[in-house]
């Protein structure tokens, strides 16, 4: 199992989830990456992006203007 | 990941809208679809190449070819353009927001692995050559076009 980690701060959307889907693409099942957005629109991209992925949001924070999702590939 | 597809035909070549288009696109790669443009009339403009090719054409498709933008940096909004101070003012906004250039987005798109359809029919009458677009464009018609939407669960028309 591998964790990876996405710094996405500064980035406009679509491009953290570009990052993540490139990311997700290139791990193996069960691994995770944590990626941190400051585009306001991901609390709710990123949501939507994993049921629609089918990947899993392990958990989905904020603070100080950073969100910062876990997801786990599958 | 996900089997979903999505169609745009892109027919406008104006900054804004091409924007969206890339935006939609490249964020349907991100969630696993496999997405068709389809370039028509001005959305043409946004594929070809930011210098002069030298190709055979005959006088009215060299005043066009004059006359239409050179690729996605030279489009221009299609509200605000003012003689060229909106869209420059835009384009500065977008840079300080750190949000990419039409250029970039369309790069991205295609590297993403959307697929880029240029309309043969609009070629023909805009006298842009194959020569004149950008590497990774396909050329096709409208049965191209239709044959993607009829699998697409999305089809914009931008």
């Amino acid at each position: 199992m591998t964790d990876y980690t996405l710094n996405c701060r500064g980035m406009q959307c679509p491009g953290p989830i570009m990052e993540l889907f490139k990311q997700m693409k290139a791990a193996a099942p069960g691994d995770t990456a944590a990626i941190s957005v400051t585009d306001m629109g991901f609390k709710k991209d990123i949501e939507v992006w994993c049921r629609k992925t089918k990947n899993t949001l392990v958990s989905l924070t904020e603070d100080a203007g950073v969100i910062t999702a876990v997801v786990r590939k599958g | 990941m996900s089997e979903d597809k999505k169609t745009i035909v892109v027919f406008s070549g104006d900054l804004d809208k091409a924007m969206a288009a890339m935006i939609i696109a490249s964020g349907a790669a991100a969630m696993g679809n496999e997405v068709t443009l389809f370039f028509t009339f001005w959305g043409l403009n946004l594929l070809r190449r930011p210098e002069p090719v030298s190709v055979k054409k005959n006088f009215l498709e060299a005043m066009f070819g004059w006359m239409m933008p050179l690729g996605a940096r030279r489009a221009t909004l299609s509200k605000l353009h003012m003689g060229g101070m909106g869209t420059a003012m835009m384009k500065y906004v977008m840079k300080t927001k750190n949000v990419a250039t039409p250029e970039a987005l369309l790069h991205d798109a295609m590297e993403m692995g959307v697929k880029f359809i240029a309309c043969s029919m609009s070629m023909d009458v805009m006298g842009i050559k194959p020569e004149e677009l950008i590497d990774g464009v396909e050329i096709g018609g409208v049965a191209t076009y239709l044959g993607s939407a009829d699998d697409a669960n999305v089809n914009l028309f931008i």
